[in-house]
């Protein structure tokens, strides 16, 4: 190839490149409206753009935030920052000079990471949920969105179909009755995983490694995330799972609805409870959109989304939940709690303990 | 001195780029650990190093990372010399498929992996989820190719008489491998055993998949520490130990990297046809490529199973946004932001890295001027030697400021792709430019040619066709690159993997069955991009 050809091929190609659009060059960098006086026609509307900071498993359906942008004025930007962990490390190291507005999905587990970090600023939502959500310390920060409990689920079918119970409580799965059933996403990599765990330590206090121990002994499965578990592992979540015990939601029985019956049911005396939070961040360009959002995210007409958004039950005791879920998912009464403050200062002995107990 | 300072001028705009998009945000990092609340504490840092916890990570990683390069070296020497230096029928396709497990992306590969050894797996009776076996077997998958494409270069050029002379005196083809060939060859095996180790003892996604919760590397260590545990400390601690490790082996591997020798290149044997004696390595080769296939064929015909029997449905779903609204944009969308972002980070890539190669393979005057072109080598390898999660962290808490405020920039994901795609652009380029002979540029200087010319005339023709194969590598290595890019994708925007990854998150009975329909499309694209490379027939492509 001589040179004239060759410089002819590099510039058209480059050019190409650059008029086709396949590049993201010239993509409007994100410049950000200013978030102005509302307007004087309608005194209680805002402007500009709210972003939402909140974890992987969130999505806003476009039907929905069309409907905030028409109630409100403003414009929702999401944000999404990880998994749990992640989210929760991005905002403390965020804290002043936050990557968003408002933060969506910080649950129980990690709440008091950001919070000490001084993440969220001061709110109160003019109707907050019921007080049993709330946190004990930071509640003027975080406010209660939805719920949910991690439960141990079982496949009922393989259970009939081998003429067996399933089992009624945590010291069951070490039963050798119930070997080689079980299977669960590892606390240190999986949020459920972490809460199936803090269970544990809440139902056998400090003897919480005598009990992981039988578990290990009764060949439980420990695997990576949730999804690994109940699509991998799970007789009922698919063609080639082996075991029909799971770590899973209370709200999965909705999931495997087969006419008019789930063929999953809860272990209800293995519940422990998620709440996630949202909060205003703490150095927010647009701190009352992020009002403005928090606030829509407490309305009927968005907590009574929330089950088919995030798999969770809404806080308001008046929002409608879709049918499946009304017949299917029954919320744990009862769960096991082990408070933030606790989960703060212990989790790191706790998972070095946990993990190294579960690689020997 | 004026020649040192010419160079450190030239290498200005490289390396300010390195500084900000990856010294600034590692260092701020590492800061966070070293002087929590602003004071100075490395004491603090010294007795993570003690714990038993992390000299057992440490362990784990050593070994693991030895294990599978010797398991890639052993496999991948007899696929080298089958397909480079016999006439198998098919060999160009084979070598250019050798090569997408290297670029698919570490989502997919655990999926397949997951397919193949999960308890209800066609290999399920082994008993090796969940086991160091199945994160060898990963880390070996990944990087069998690296040494098939590295030895097997130097295989092609490897002048065949000396072995023929050794043959003609009596000895056995045994003897003519062991005294003969592999000691010739001893440059580039260790070379490419130093990438592999490399690679392998870096691994994150494939370790975290693959090894679950029971085992845990240095680099999924310091994700556990900083996301999991918020122990910034130690996070930093191991931050700190594998980036000396990593310079180490660079360092080694720079010494005993193979540069074919342009002259020589006239004189590659043509590949000769196939005689009864090569019985092993074929079998050996046929081994290789079966258990490389096995994974990806078990991705495939999940993507075709819906409900128990065989469908397109998994792929017809890819334009929609999957089960109970898995997905903000369909995975079409998707497919065209990853091409998108590709080319922004294939031209990042390949910028950066001529400029690097040009300035690094130049002619040193004097020990000096050597030393300041190896350091600056090796400073531009640096990416591959710091945990994405490090890297990301860093970008949001050092590059959150006017006139660096890059965090909501849309060319923060190429950038980073690029800094991840750099090394494997220099290794391809600089080895062409480091067998130019210097007085073909003398002797255009002295014909009149300004320096510009010279470039235009000398290196431009030479390097022109490993241009075009880097940029095919930095495209493909883009379109899979998952760690940097799940962390700095934004929402709306999100690449293949990211997306794929979101599906297998998310219940809902179509969601997992277009989760391998998106990665057997991603798969293709690579695979043909990687063709077309190997159309080009690039030796040093990939030759660490």
């Amino acid at each position: 190839m001589n040179h004239a050809r060759l410089r002819a091929v590099l510039t058209a190609t480059t050019l190409t490149l650059a008029v086709t659009g396949c590049s993201l060059v010239g993509t409007e960098n994100e410049q950000r409206p200013p978030a102005g006086e509302p307007s004087s026609q309608e005194p209680a509307r805002g402007s500009g753009e709210v972003v939402v900071v909140s974890h992987e498993s969130f999505t806003l359906p476009k039907k929905l935030t069309k409907a905030f942008e028409r109630e409100t004025g403003y414009t929702i930007k999401v944000r999404a920052a990880g998994d749990a962990g992640t989210l929760a490390t991005k905002l403390s190291l965020t804290a002043g000079n936050p990557i968003g507005d408002v933060a969506f999905g910080i649950d129980n587990t990690f709440a008091s990471r950001p919070l000490d970090a001084g993440a969220f600023a001061e709110f109160e939502p003019s109707f907050p949920g019921p007080e049993e959500y709330q946190l004990d310390e930071g509640s003027d920060r975080l406010t209660a969105i939805d719920h949910g409990s991690v439960c141990v689920n079982a496949d009922i079918d393989w259970f009939k179909a081998e003429g067996k119970q399933p089992p009624a409580e945590l010291s069951d799965l070490a039963d050798p009755a119930y070997r080689g059933l079980f299977v669960t996403p590892g606390a240190s990599t999986s949020s459920p995983g972490m809460a199936f765990f803090l269970a544990t330590v809440a139902e056998f206090g400090d003897d919480w490694p005598a009990f992981w121990e039988d578990l290990l002994a009764n060949d439980a499965k420990i695997v990576d995330g949730w999804e690994d578990a109940y699509y991998g592992d799970f007789t009922a979540g698919s063609d080639t799972g082996k075991r029909p015990l799971v770590v899973s939601y209370d709200s999965s029985p909705a999931f495997t609805v087969e006419g008019d019956r789930s063929t999953t049911g809860t272990v209800f005396d293995t519940c422990f409870r998620q709440v996630e939070y949202a909060g205003v961040l703490e150095g927010a360009d647009n701190p009352e959109g992020a009002e403005a959002f928090i606030e829509w995210l407490l309305t009927d007409e968005v907590q009574s989304q929330i089950p088919e958004l995030m798999y969770m039950f809404p806080v308001s005791p008046s929002a409608d939940v879709p049918e499946d879920w009304a017949k299917y998912a029954l919320p744990a009464k009862d769960p096991y709690e082990v408070s933030p403050e606790e989960i703060a200062s212990q989790r790191e002995q706790w998972l070095t303990e946990w993990t190294d107990l579960i690689s020997r | 001195m004026r020649r040192i300072a010419g160079l450190l001028l030239a290498a200005a705009v490289p390396v300010a780029v390195l500084a900000v998009l990856f010294v600034l945000p590692v260092g701020g990092m590492l800061a966070q650990g070293f002087a929590p609340q602003g004071r100075l504490d490395p004491g603090g840092v010294l007795d993570v190093l003690a714990r038993p916890r992390v000299r057992r990570v440490a362990w784990f990683t050593l070994w693991t990372a030895g294990a599978g390069t010797a398991l890639a070296v052993l496999l991948g020497l007899p696929a080298a010399f089958v397909l480079h230096r016999l006439a198998v029928p098919g060999r160009h396709a084979i070598r250019a498929a050798l090569l997408v497990p290297f670029v698919l992306p570490t989502v997919v590969v655990g999926v397949a992996f997951r397919q193949l050894l999960g308890e209800g797996g066609p290999l399920g009776f082994l008993g090796l989820e969940g086991t160091p076996v199945a994160i060898l077997a990963g880390l070996v998958f990944f990087n069998v190719a690296v040494v098939v494409r590295a030895v097997g270069a130097a295989w092609e050029a490897l002048d065949p008489r000396p072995g023929e002379a050794a043959a003609a005196l009596g000895a056995s083809p045994l003897q003519v491998l062991l005294t003969v060939t592999l000691p010739a060859l001893r440059p580039a095996i260790v070379g490419a055993a130093s990438s592999v180790f490399l690679f392998c003892a870096t691994a994150f996604g494939i370790v975290l998949t693959l090894g679950g919760v029971r085992y845990a590397t240095v680099e999924t260590e310091i994700y556990l520490l900083t996301t999991t545990l918020f122990d910034l400390r130690a996070a930093a601690a191991l931050s700190i130990v594998q980036l000396i490790v990593v310079v180490g082996l660079l360092a080694v591997s720079a010494r005993l990297r193979f540069t074919p020798d342009p002259g020589r290149r006239s004189a590659t044997a043509a590949p000769r046809a196939v005689r009864r004696s090569d019985w092993t390595a074929l079998a050996l080769t046929l081994l290789t490529l079966v258990a490389l296939a096995l994974p990806i064929l078990t991705l495939v015909a999940g993507s075709f199973r819906v409900d128990g029997s065989w469908s397109v449905d998994n792929y017809v779903a890819l334009g929609g946004a999957g089960d109970n609204g898995a997905l903000l944009v369909p995975v079409t969308t998707a497919l065209l932001t990853s091409l998108r972002t590709a080319v922004d980070a294939t031209w990042m890539a390949l910028a950066m890295g001529l400029a690097v190669s040009l300035i690094v393979t130049r002619r040193s005057h004097g020990p000096a001027e050597r030393r300041v072109r190896s350091v600056l080598d090796g400073f531009f390898m640096l990416p591959l030697g710091v945990s994405a999660v490090t890297l990301g962290f860093g970008f949001l808490i050092t590059l959150d400021q006017p006139p660096l405020d890059l965090r909501d920039s849309p060319l923060l994901v190429p950038m980073a792709q690029a800094l991840v795609a750099l090394p494997l652009v220099v290794r391809t380029l600089a080895p062409v430019l480091a067998g130019i002979d210097d007085r073909q540029r003398q002797a255009a200087a002295s014909l009149g040619a300004s320096p510009w010319r010279a470039l235009l005339t000398v290196d431009l023709p030479a390097v022109w066709k490993p241009l075009l194969a880097a940029s095919g590598f930095a495209f493909a290595a883009s379109l899979g690159e998952f760690g940097a890019t799940s962390f700095l994708a934004r929402d709306e925007a999100p690449t293949v993997p990211v997306v794929i990854f979101r599906l297998i998150g998310h219940p809902g009975e179509m969601n997992y069955g277009m989760a391998l329909a998106a990665s057997v499309v991603l798969a293709t694209a690579t695979a043909v991009v990687m063709l077309l490379v190997e159309r080009l027939r690039v030796p040093s492509v990939g030759a660490f």
